[in-house]
């Protein structure tokens, strides 16, 4: 029933005071969360922060009655509360952004925001809807056509069209998990600036799960840092720094250092090991994706991809990495013409780190051990005539699991069981352990804690500096910055910008990631 | 020949349309919520054997052809209704689960109909619409069944619901996202078992037709393939229920020519003609599907599209 009171669309009462009491969540032997109690005052902006697998999830999906917890109480504006459903959750008024897009793709903006709704009419009527939508959007700072499907929008407009909902129905609790990491920055800052000022109103409760301490520390009032499954510490924002952050994070554990330093690549005198040349890669839909992309890689470069997700960077991995075959325009690897067959990639010592690893490069039922020999299972020493040798096989799991530190109950569990940074640490064990001349990487420390960044980034810059040509698609800037020799800027499907990294300037490729590249290539 | 000349054969292929395409048209229709809602249903020609079967022997028994209509419904909701459950089970495979639903639809529907092949049984009146024209041509092509009225009516609400109202954009969402659904707290299985089931009480109606009207009485070689096709034809009409009527009367018409043709006189390829529908169906499979790219309209969920 629809009282007056939630109404979409209408402010209602006060931000909302939440308080959990030693949560407690296991998966068969593994303990998620281990007796986890915290508050989140009403109207504060809280930062939970964690490394991968520290149960951050663990703990909001509890919250929000996605999984409940195998013990410990919920309390809500001080009263205990039991959670058993997400409709128990938003009828008291929390609501959560989740980081996978909890959006329908075949439907509209507008049919996505009223499906949210926990009271959607027996019959829509959709005159009185779309004018209650409109007078809300006015009242929102980023603003987006509702008759556009969401299965057309980038992935930052989906994470807006998310926000809104939210936002649409007046939540007075709101989760975020990983709100930003999909968004460039001038986005998130905008976002999480008009979160904030909700909370400095009092209209609104945020608990933001975040990677980043600079949002952090920009915008959040109060942080927990939770650390495998335990509450590690807690303060005020203002009181911390980044240093007893991270050091809540990862223990006393030594963070490894990314940057190994530039590598002295010869400019030009080498011939390109990759090149592309005029390619044209169609989506799924049939759409032109990329354009008519040119690009060369040299040995011992790592030339950087930047731009704003969905002008065609997923597109143009598929087509390099052989998940995707190109509409038109050629691809050489070597001076040879390059389809990304095993026999090819074998020969040419391609590798990939595609997004989504658990999807792109694993096959998620097959153990660790099966996972990490798709590349060589068929080979010496692995294989002897048809037969497969499982003891080489697990070996070479254990030998690489140790060197890699993938945190898994051993070679034979399911690599679907691993957490995301664990998939992405097997896949980086299987692609760099052996000799690399070329490496394709999309976004490899997406959705990553910064321990397992830093090393991820060694790992690439070592693989760059043993002689390998790298192109790194990334939505990252800083990460691009940080790792590239070259850096382009690609937009609907073409480079429209390229640029030594040393000289690179963010006045430029902002502009360029936005596509007002006709200016900057004039200048 | 008659005084209408050529003019018979679209006629007649037209009021061939009409006939032929009732089942397809609410086996389709049927398939279509369910697959909307993110499972696809083989068992459908199970069902529709099933249907008119049970329609048959219902309309035999009780002497109403429209209580043999609902009956067939009912059957087709409870094998629809089988199917949804099974489905919900752990690690089942929803194209696995149909077929064998096929199968036995079939072998029940030829087991249980054995005594009604041989007696006749009231079958459903038709409305003649063609009084104002002279030519018996045309009347014969007007001759239209109440549940072909029935089948466009419920395509014509079932588009408007999908858009319009809390149940159909709950199937859509079901179906093209369950991860979305269920953070908004719908029970996934339990809409789709239910969008199965209703999907079945259509092919059952639909299964009544066959026996109950045209070609109007019950054997075992009553069905050819419709169930099937109709999967097909689902696919064609891009999951859009008005067009689901579109394709029934392309599938109807392309079934109605051999007939037509032999009207005027002309039987050599007779069997050939007869083949149409099925030509039809795999000409438009390979026109529509594509290895570069996914069916637009697909719900996200269906597994095929996995």
């Amino acid at each position: 029933m629809t009282s007056a009171g939630r109404e979409p669309g209408v402010v209602t009462g006060p931000a909302l005071d939440v308080e959990v009491v030693g949560m407690t969540k296991r998966f068969g032997a593994l303990i998620a969360l281990d007796d986890v109690s915290l508050r989140v005052a009403a109207g504060s902006f809280h930062a939970l922060l964690g490394e991968n697998g520290a149960g951050k999830s663990t703990l909001v999906k509890c919250l929000i009655g996605y999984s409940p917890p195998d013990a410990g109480q919920i309390v809500v504006g001080r009263r205990e509360r039991e959670i058993r459903s997400p409709h128990d959750a938003h009828a008291l008024g929390i609501g959560m952004v989740y980081q996978h897009f909890a959006l329908v793709p075949s439907m509209t903006v507008a049919e996505n925001l009223v499906m949210a709704r926990d009271d959607v009419p027996a019959v829509v009527r959709w005159r009185s809807e779309r004018e209650r939508l409109a007078a809300f959007m006015a009242t929102m700072p980023f603003k987006l056509d509702l008759d556009r499907l969401v299965s057309r929008l980038a992935a930052g407009e989906k994470q807006k069209v998310e926000i809104l909902k939210q936002l649409y129905l007046r939540r007075r609790f709101m989760i975020l998990d990983e709100p930003t990491s999909v968004l460039t920055p001038a986005e998130a800052d905008e976002v999480l600036e008009t979160l904030r000022s909700m909370t400095r109103q009092r209209e609104l409760t945020v608990l933001m799960i975040t990677h980043k301490f600079r949002e952090v520390m920009a915008f959040a009032d109060t942080v927990s840092v939770l650390r495998r499954g335990k509450l590690a510490g807690e303060g005020r924002a203002e009181d911390l720094t980044s240093a007893t952050l991270a050091e809540m994070m990862v223990g006393t554990r030594q963070i490894p250092q990314a940057r190994m330093g530039r590598a002295s690549h010869a400019g030009g005198a080498t011939e390109p090991r990759l090149v592309v040349r005029d390619l044209v890669v169609e989506d799924d839909a049939g759409r032109r994706a990329v354009r008519g992309l040119t690009l060369a890689v040299r040995p011992g470069e790592i030339l950087g991809i930047a731009g704003v997700s969905g002008n065609g960077q997923r597109e143009l991995v598929e087509a390099l990495i052989g998940q995707r075959r190109p509409r038109r325009g050629e691809i050489r690897v070597g001076g040879q013409p390059y389809r990304a067959t095993r026999g090819e990639i074998r020969d040419h010592r391609a590798r990939s780190l595609p997004e989504e690893p658990l999807r792109n490069a694993c096959v998620p039922a097959l153990s660790v051990a099966e996972n990490m020999a798709l590349r060589n299972f068929d080979r010496a020493p692995l294989a002897s005539g048809p037969w497969l040798r499982r003891g080489a096989m697990r070996e070479q799991a254990r030998r690489w699991i140790a060197d890699f530190k993938v945190q898994s109950q051993g070679g034979e569990a399911p690599i679907s069981t691993l957490s995301g940074g664990n998939v992405q640490r097997a896949v980086l064990a299987r692609e760099l352990s052996e000799e690399v001349s070329i490496l394709v990487a999309a976004n490899p420390v997406f959705g990553l804690d910064f321990a397992a960044v830093a090393e991820i980034h060694d790992r690439i810059l070592a693989v760059r500096n043993a002689g390998a040509a790298v192109l790194l698609v990334s939505e990252d800037l800083d990460e691009l910055l940080e790792l590239s020799d070259r850096l382009a800027v690609i937009f609907e499907g073409r480079l429209v910008h390229e640029t030594l990294a040393a000289r690179a300037d963010i006045a430029v490729i902002g502009p360029c990631m936005a596509g007002h590249h006709g200016a900057a290539s004039a200048a | 020949m008659t005084e209408l000349g050529w003019w018979g054969v679209p006629i007649a292929v037209l009021g061939g349309a009409v006939r032929v395409s009732t089942p397809f048209l609410f086996v389709s229709l049927g398939e279509c919520i369910t697959e909307k809602s993110g499972r696809i249903n083989l068992g459908l020609e199970g069902i529709l054997v099933m249907g008119a079967m049970s329609g048959y022997a219902l309309s035999y028994i009780t002497g109403s052809p429209w209580l043999g209509v609902l009956g067939a419904g009912v059957a087709g909701l409870v094998l629809g209704l089988l199917h949804g459950l099974v489905c919900n089970l752990p690690r089942v495979n929803d194209i696995a689960v149909g077929i064998g639903l096929m199968l036995f639809g079939t072998g029940l529907a030829f087991f249980l109909g054995k005594p009604y092949v041989q007696p006749k049984a009231p079958t459903l009146p038709a409305m003649s619409l063609g009084g104002w024209s002279g030519s018996p041509q045309v009347q014969a092509a007007l001759e239209v069944n109440p549940l072909f009225l029935i089948g466009i009516g419920l395509a014509v609400s079932l588009g408007w619901a999908f858009r319009n109202t809390r149940w159909g954009l709950i199937v859509r969402t079901v179906g093209d996202s369950s991860d979305a659904a269920r953070a908004m707290g719908y029970a996934v299985p339990r809409v789709r078992t239910l969008c199965t089931g209703v999907g079945g009480f259509l092919a059952g109606i639909g299964g009544s037709f066959l026996s109950l009207y045209y070609p109007g009485s019950w054997s075992e070689g009553l069905s050819s393939g419709q169930g099937l096709m109709a999967v097909a034809l689902v696919i064609f009409a891009r999951w859009k229920p008005m067009r689901c009527f579109y394709a029934a009367l392309l599938f109807g018409g392309a079934g109605a020519v051999g007939p037509a043709l032999q009207s005027v006189g002309i039987t050599s390829g007779y069997y050939l003609f007869n083949a149409a529908p099925y030509v039809v169906t795999l000409g438009i499979m390979i026109a529509t599907c594509s290895p570069r790219r996914t069916l637009a309209g697909a719900p996200g969920e269906l597994s095929i599209n996995r």
